[in-house]
């Protein structure tokens, strides 16, 4: 048996490893470590609860609506208010549009390096302005950087890669499409945080999320830029991102095989209509391919192998955080949250095995659609193309419902609902950021923040051994897992991938509160 | 690149168009030879990746003329192809070669407490720290540039805590560790695409770059939010919003526009809104005392 680090893992967010035991060609077992640790929420104890919003978006730079979203939550869940119309509608304009930069720059430019083959450029005999300016400097950097530091880095950051003929998909006319959409792509996800800023002012870290709603009340300007960029967006995720999914689960067959997990927990999200418990994607947890209904007393977190002296397997409303940089047998900053006592997988293709489970429409149409054109069964999508899947039928889904949400939007009306912060409180919020389920507690005392702690998606994911040495969904994920190349192993950079790891999310703290506290389950 | 093409990217708001033409401007390109493009070394220490997301919805020019054109990225945990020892091998070489020819782009703040609590990659089977990297780095840069306001000042890692401790990393900026270095700072959380790249390119040019007592570029960071804030009529006439989505000047919501150096008014975010415009107010965050701006928090009402 052998031992191989993958460390960094890049085209994620943040500091994230794996190390893993080899035996046989296959990960025999893993270990996800995540590599950084910022002591984040404790900025938030005593500060108006007002400043959560803004402070716990900056927890993370690539899902920050999410975080500003749930943080608002569970201040107004501490206020007993809840958004009005406009607000409920603009946040889920903000966040779905944040979902579709997310996805769509996850997809084309942090996995598709996995299996595109980029010097295919080289290759490329059309017409195109665009491409052959990518094959000039292709064969500019290839041709003049012969030595030392510059041949390592000739055409960076998209070479070098792992070595090895067998990863890189050979069709040429699909890699040099692929191409061509990865650079396509980087305008379109721009081009949905430009829809993003529109709605609350800036992105990352919007501005424009305030408690009750957003600040800005909707215009018919603002409106009719949002619907000009929606429909380039919707043209290219119709037309070259469910497409180039499609492709891919047919040329890479083996993606169905691996990265394979099986329980799911969604807190659901885009509460539509009046009613805030209304979400377009369900809440639930799918375990054994059954549906159950989520109860949120059933989390907690456990820690120990991960690196914190604090008591183990608490639920997040009593959540402690205290650093233990040498523990001994801990391995990651990551928690090990479970559910029931159980590991639990969130995400896109959580989202979507519980809304097909719970029997949404929209949702089966689309997972039936893809999974017929691709010629494989529900039960294959759970898997590391499940997860691509989820994403693309996620965005195609969402470019409709933006364009509902659009018409809903009161021209002129108040965008949010005013509050008061009461001097004592508490409050939850749960929703679903692009990579999963997000929680948020708060606990107010003297009308200053108390208690505040959050479970992040990647915490879910990329979570330890727990304290009965259960292995975390991607450390389950990766095992059988094929390594051909023990220099290079693509295969597992791969599965790990497709979670789309965010680790400045995963890794938080909280210093322990004076005061239990009950929180209500929203 | 031209004089002409110079002024357009560095060029202040005015150069800006609303909506600009996003595409690998394939007309207006000139490749260079690959030795004209100035390799950059882009490390994250505790940081949330905001500034490389922002950097990424940069305008004119996008993010793929910069990578071609003007840089050559050697190494960048969200960006590169390469991962594990491909990535690391790269740095390695870096300083095993004595290369000085690269410029270093610090995103995030730096633990000092422990290396532990943000490491990069495995040396010789020992994970190393972001500190180590950024001081080995450092040493034979032709230039430091510090993005985002962790990098910068420390921000909200490196915030002082209400409870009264000290912050529990040690978390600081790269002056932190590396006291006089000579470096550009480029604060904003995030910092504006603009910013990063119009600095970038005046090192690129060997163009001097007048700088303000806190390491900021006075091309960005010269006026107030303030002096150039859409309200400003409103608060000459004293209308003020007294809850968000008021219509009004956002003094009494707690906007440190006052307090706050940057030109995002006028230059806008993604070319479309800003942080006064879209009625939410400045939090301060080019400041180096950010979240404390206004030597309170962000906020000072209890309703709104």
């Amino acid at each position: 048996m052998s031992k191989i680090v993958i460390d960094p893992i890049t085209r994620i967010e943040g500091h994230l490893s794996v190390e893993l035991d080899v035996e046989a060609g296959r990960v025999k077992s893993a270990r996800v470590r995540g590599d950084m640790f910022r002591g984040f929420e404790q900025i938030l104890i005593g500060r108006n609860p007002f400043d959560a919003v803004q402070i716990a978006q900056r927890i993370c730079g690539v899902c920050p609506i999410s975080h500003g979203i749930e943080s608002s939550r569970c201040v107004e869940n501490a206020c007993g208010v809840v958004p009005n119309k406009n607000g409920r509608l603009l946040r889920n304009l903000a966040l779905a549009s944040n979902y579709l930069q997310s996805h769509i720059l996850h997809f084309y430019h942090l996995a598709a390096l996995d299996f595109v083959d980029i010097t295919a450029i080289l290759k490329y005999s059309g017409n195109d302005e665009k491409l052959n300016y990518l094959k000039a400097w292709a064969a500019s950097e290839l041709s003049e950087k012969k030595t030392g530091v510059s041949a390592a880095t000739a055409c960076a950051p998209f070479l070098p890669r792992y070595g090895g003929d067998g990863f890189y998909i050979k069709d040429t006319e699909f890699n040099i499409a692929a191409i061509a959409h990865y650079v396509k792509a980087l305008d379109i996800r721009m081009k949905a945080h430009r829809m993003v800023a529109l709605f609350v002012g800036r992105v990352p870290h919007a501005i424009g999320l305030v408690t009750g709603g957003v600040s800005k009340t909707p215009d018919k300007a603002t409106l009719a830029a949002a619907r000009n960029i929606l429909a380039e967006i919707s043209e290219f995720v119709n037309s070259s991102y469910v497409p180039d999914v499609v492709a891919l689960a047919k040329l890479l067959p083996g993606y169905t095989e691996v990265g394979r997990f099986g329980d799911f927990l969604a807190y659901g999200e885009f509460p539509d209509g009046p009613d805030e418990k209304d979400l377009y994607f369900p809440r639930g947890i799918v375990s054994g391919g059954k549906r159950m209904a989520l109860d949120p007393s059933e989390i907690t977190e456990q820690v120990l192998h991960s690196r914190y002296s604090s008591p183990s397997n608490l639920h997040p409303s009593l959540g402690q955080t205290e650093p233990a940089v040498d523990k001994s047998g801990a391995y990651t900053w990551i928690k090990a949250p479970r559910y029931a006592g159980k590991p639990m997988e969130v995400g896109p293709l959580a989202r979507i095995i519980v809304g097909y489970t719970a029997g949404n429409a929209d949702i089966k149409k689309e997972v039936d659609a893809l999974a017929s054109a691709v010629g494989i069964t529900l039960p294959q999508l759970q898997s590391a193309i499940g997860r691509h899947a989820a994403r693309a039928i996620e965005s195609k889904l969402l470019c409709r419902k933006i364009s509902g949400w659009l018409d809903q939007v009161e021209e002129g009306e108040k965008p949010r609902q005013e509050c008061a912060i009461p001097d004592k409180g508490e409050g939850v919020g749960l929703g679903e950021a692009a990579r999963g389920a997000l929680g948020h507690w708060i606990s107010v005392k003297d009308g200053k923040i108390d208690r505040y702690q959050c479970i992040v998606p990647t915490t879910w994911n990329a979570s330890p051994r727990d304290d009965n040495g259960v292995a975390g969904p991607m450390e389950q994920a990766l095992a059988g897992t094929p390594v051909s190349d023990e220099k290079n192993p693509m295969e597992a950079a791969r599965v790990v991938r497709t979670f789309d790891p965010c680790l400045a999310c995963a890794i938080h703290s909280v210093k322990a509160g004076a005061e239990i506290a009950r929180f209500r389950v929203c | 690149m031209n004089r002409r093409e110079f002024i357009r990217i560095v060029g202040g708001a005015t150069a800006l168009a609303v909506f600009p033409e996003v595409v690998l401007a394939g007309t207006k390109l000139t490749l260079g030879k690959a030795s004209s493009r100035t390799p950059v070394i882009w490390l994250q220490g505790q940081s949330c990746s905001g500034d490389s997301v922002s950097l990424l919805n940069a305008g004119d020019p996008d993010i793929a003329t910069l990578l071609t054109n003007h840089i050559s990225l050697h190494f960048h945990q969200t960006l590169s192809t390469a991962t594990g020892d491909t990535a690391i091998d790269i740095l390695l070489k870096t300083l095993e070669q004595g290369a000085k020819d690269y410029v270093l782009v610090m995103e995030g703040s730096i633990p000092q407490k422990s290396d532990t609590f943000c490491t990069i990659g495995e040396v010789q089977g020992k994970p190393r720290g972001v500190r180590e990297w950024v001081t080995l780095l450092a040493k034979n840069a032709r230039a430091v540039v510090a993005v985002g306001t962790c990098a910068t000042y420390g921000c909200i890692p490196g915030a002082r805590l209400r409870t009264g401790g000290a912050n529990p990393t040690g978390a600081t900026s790269v002056w932190g560790v590396l006291p006089g270095v000579k470096q550009i700072n480029i604060p904003g959380c995030p910092a504006h695409p603009d910013w990063i790249i119009g600095s970038l390119v005046h090192l690129i040019m060997n163009k001097r770059l007048k700088l303000d007592a806190f390491g900021r570029p006075l091309l960005y960071y010269k006026n107030t939010v303030h002096d150039k804030c859409e309200h400003l009529q409103e608060y000459k006439k004293n209308v003020f919003a007294r809850a968000w989505g008021d219509p009004g000047c956002l003094y009494k919501l707690g906007c440190l526009g006052i307090d706050s150096n940057c030109d995002i008014p006028v230059r806008k975010w993604l070319g479309v809104n800003s942080c006064t415009g879209c009625g939410g107010g400045c939090v301060g965050c080019t400041e180096p005392v950010f979240p404390d701006t206004g030597g309170r928090g962000l906020f000072p009402m209890k309703k709104a």
